[in-house]
């Protein structure tokens, strides 16, 4: 999310609800990202009721690796929340390197999902095999996108904190990438551990 | 505080192409939706030309086929509602005003405002080069209903529909760029001293449109990526033959389609309320009560979308309670309309063009809001449903706010905008023939509805009904109207050309309003206010007892 550009020295700075307007924003933008994720899981979950063999289905997707990556995603949340405490503290250094960690999560995490999606592609579960499989990679996927634009977020803004510049930015990739996090958390027993 | 005016950029292309001025990029969503109007009123030509004469060919056409004719329905509706009516009635207006009304400078992020608008450009490239592709542009309708738009033995084009798609995915992205930023920059950036309830109401609705937008477009997008998946990758989610439904893609449009409809007349409506006070120098009347309708507004919009769905298999035990909603959601527009006409009672009211655009606007809205109560039943709807009762229906609730109050906001704020004052006469000329021939084009087709001319029909002739001298008669009326209609915008578009070079020059505040925007100088500069201005009333004290001048604006301390 681009910050204000009267958050430099040149125009006023407007604050009229006592909240920073990039914290506000990054609210805002969740909140229509809740209601993409919501129209999805909630279609999913009525094709659920309606057709019980669907856990049949799940019980083909690798739940190992599935809770391995929320225990990875829980982790590198930890680290923004150590990031953002940094920041906030004015250890600029500490808070890129934590970030870092946070970005590494991010790709242990893809990792893992390249590794899954290669494995149920070559045993046959492609995404046409059927609707159970269509919902699993679109789910996924797009929150595998929503991984990989947050790791693309926190490397601007760590290099950035690196030189002391925005450091207020590191709580609002932060509070993304909890979101990130939460979506997970409502993805992972939903699709692998349906059966 | 800073003066609050920034650097200004040099080059033409800094300062008028590429702009983070909120302002330019209002006058680039204005004039990028108008051009796309242009287009939209050629395609209606188009059509009233064909239903008119099924088998002639269409003077400055051709003759089409039927799956033609589908492409130019859809292109029609999909390019009125997402091309026209969002540019120019939400971002336009939300643009140009929100910072002039709060006395800020500009949007919360420019940047962020400028990609909106270059993604909602981009997408305008994407649908229209989506005529030329092969198979031609996208005949499923405009609600691209699956399987229609789901495979291409239906709708003819194959690559029309993924282009489609892609623009409206495009298109919702960049609205939820700039709905965040016009959001943001309500809250966070009002003047000290103006509170909640001392916002102008345009931008009470502006507001809870962004917000409205916000909320239901995500299960559409979720839906159109899933629509996209089933044509490219081949995903089976609205194809029964694999266990999807397609009757899932409706509830997934009209969850967002309906409060769409409310996200269009909100800012509509909010410009009305600025006219009316103004014009009849009388403070608007029951501005909380308008802010609470706003409100009730935007939350019933979410619970009334299977109205739409009441012939399309749904469990009839849905009906009626959607049923209910949906009339239910008239009582705070009723609200809003009765406070509008208790604001006029005993004002002192000038019948310039923008107050005629107003007041033309509530007065063709009321038929539109009148007819759907027919539509919203689900005895009436299953014999009038898809049929031109429908079309002439939402046509007389659209019509009002995308065009009469979009005209009635341009004739008051354009002054604003360029400095120039626009010509009353060619106004009133204009005004006369758009209201006129609306009602020639749109009256017929109520009756045609009736007499059984369902949608989307290339030759209604083939019907015994509408083979009749009276259908063709009727038929003919609302084609002439149409022709009426779009010559009648010439006016128009003479007067917004002839104006930037040589209308009057508009001073400050030629209406004698209170809002802030007419603090500014006409046009505003680069960074609008020298000092953002300090608030003291609400935006709406006219005619004050005690005061000399009828007009008492919000930044002049009591």
């Amino acid at each position: 999310m681009a910050e204000s550009a009267h958050a430099g020295t040149e125009g006023p700075v407007y604050e009229s609800s006592g909240n920073p307007t990039g914290r506000l924003a990054m609210w805002w933008f969740l909140a229509s990202e809740i209601v993409i994720f919501g129209g999805l899981v909630f279609t999913y979950l009525l094709f659920l009721w309606r057709y019980p063999e669907w856990t049949e289905e799940a019980a083909h997707t690798l739940a190992n690796a599935g809770a391995l990556n929320t225990a990875v995603l829980l982790t590198s949340s930890y680290f923004v929340v150590l990031a953002h405490d940094a920041a906030h503290n004015g250890r600029f250094q500490k808070a890129a390197a934590l970030l870092a960690m946070t970005v590494a999560g991010g790709f242990v995490f893809l990792g893992v999902k390249a590794f899954e999606y290669s494995h149920e592609i070559h045993a046959g579960f492609v995404p046409s095999r059927s609707v159970f499989w269509s919902f699993y990679y679109t789910m996924t996927g797009l929150h595998a996108l929503h991984v990989i634009g947050g790791m693309v977020a926190m490397t601007i803004v760590a290099l950035a904190v690196r030189k002391g510049q925005n450091p207020q930015r590191v709580e609002y990739v932060g509070i993304y990438w909890h979101f990130v996090d939460v979506v997970w958390i409502f993805l992972f027993p939903l699709l692998y551990l349906a059966s | 505080m800073s003066d609050g005016v920034h650097a200004h950029p040099e080059s033409f292309i800094g300062k008028y192409i590429f702009s983070v001025d909120h302002k330019v990029i209002a006058v680039q969503y204005l004039v990028t939706g108008m051009l796309m109007a242009l287009v939209g009123g050629f395609l209606a030509y188009v059509i009233r030309m064909q239903l008119a004469d099924p088998t002639g060919s269409v003077p400055g056409y051709g003759s089409l086929n039927f799956v033609q004719y589908n492409a130019v329905v859809t292109m029609h509706g999909t390019i009125m509602i997402f091309w026209v009516a969002m540019p120019v009635l939400l971002a336009a207006f939300s643009n140009l005003l929100i910072p002039l009304m709060l006395g800020a400078d500009d949007m919360a992020f420019p940047k962020l405002n400028r990609l909106s608008y270059w993604t909602f450009l981009l997408s305008t490239v994407v649908l229209v080069s989506s005529f030329f592709v092969p198979g031609g542009a996208a005949a499923g309708g405009w609600t691209a209903y699956p399987p229609l738009s789901g495979t291409a033995e239906y709708s003819g084009g194959q690559l029309g529909v993924t282009f489609w798609l892609l623009a409206v995915v495009l298109e919702f992205a960049a609205f939820l760029m700039g709905g965040i930023n016009f959001i943001v920059t309500i809250i966070n950036m009002r003047p000290r001293g103006m509170s909640f309830m001392d916002l102008p109401i345009v931008l009470w609705m502006q507001f809870v449109a962004a917000i409205v937008f916000m909320l239901s477009v995500g299960p559409l997008l979720a839906g159109g990526v899933m629509l996209l998946l089933d044509r490219v990758v081949g995903t089976g989610f609205y194809d029964p033959a694999v266990g999807g439904d397609p009757i899932l893609f409706q509830h997934l449009f009209w969850f967002f389609g309906h409060p769409e409809v409310y996200v269009i007349l909100l800012p509509g409506m909010g410009v009305i309320a600025e006219i009316l006070p103004v014009f009849s120098r009388k403070p608007l009347f029951g501005y909380r009560m308008i802010v609470y309708a706003t409100l009730a507004t935007g939350v019933m919009s979410f619970i009334v979308w299977a109205h739409h769905q009441f012939v399309s298999g749904i469990d009839p035990r849905l009906a009626t309670p959607f049923s209910i909603t949906t009339i239910m959601i008239s009582v705070p527009i009723a609200v809003m309309i009765f406070s509008y006409l208790a604001t006029l009672w005993r004002g002192s009211i000038e019948f310039a063009s923008p107050m005629l655009f107003a007041l033309g606007t509530l007065a063709l809205f009321l038929l539109g809001g009148v007819t759907g109560i027919h539509l919203g039943t689900p005895a009436t709807d299953i014999f009038l449903h898809d049929t031109y009762f429908v079309v002439a229906h939402f046509h007389y609730t659209l019509i009002p706010p995308v065009f009469m109050a979009f005209f009635a906001g341009i004739y008051y704020w354009y002054p604003k905008m360029f400095g120039r004052m626009l010509n009353e006469t060619l106004a009133k000329v204009h005004f006369w023939i758009t209201f006129i021939a609306v009602n020639v084009v749109f009256q017929p087709q109520f009756a045609l509805g009736f007499m059984g001319h369902q949608r989307r029909i290339a030759n209604p002739e083939i019907f015994e009904a509408l083979a009749t001298p009276q259908a063709i008669e009727l038929q003919w009326l609302s084609t002439i109207g149409v022709i009426i209609l779009l010559i009648g915008q010439i006016p128009f578009v003479v007067n917004f050309v002839r104006g930037f070079f040589a209308g009057e020059i508009a001073g400050a505040n030629p209406w004698r309003a209170n809002t802030l925007e007419w603090l500014a100088p006409s046009p505003p500069p680069h960074g609008n206010f020298a000092e953002q201005p300090r608030v003291y009333r609400g935006p709406y004290e006219y005619s004050t007892p005690g005061r000399e001048e009828d007009w008492f604006p919000q930044h002049v301390p009591s």
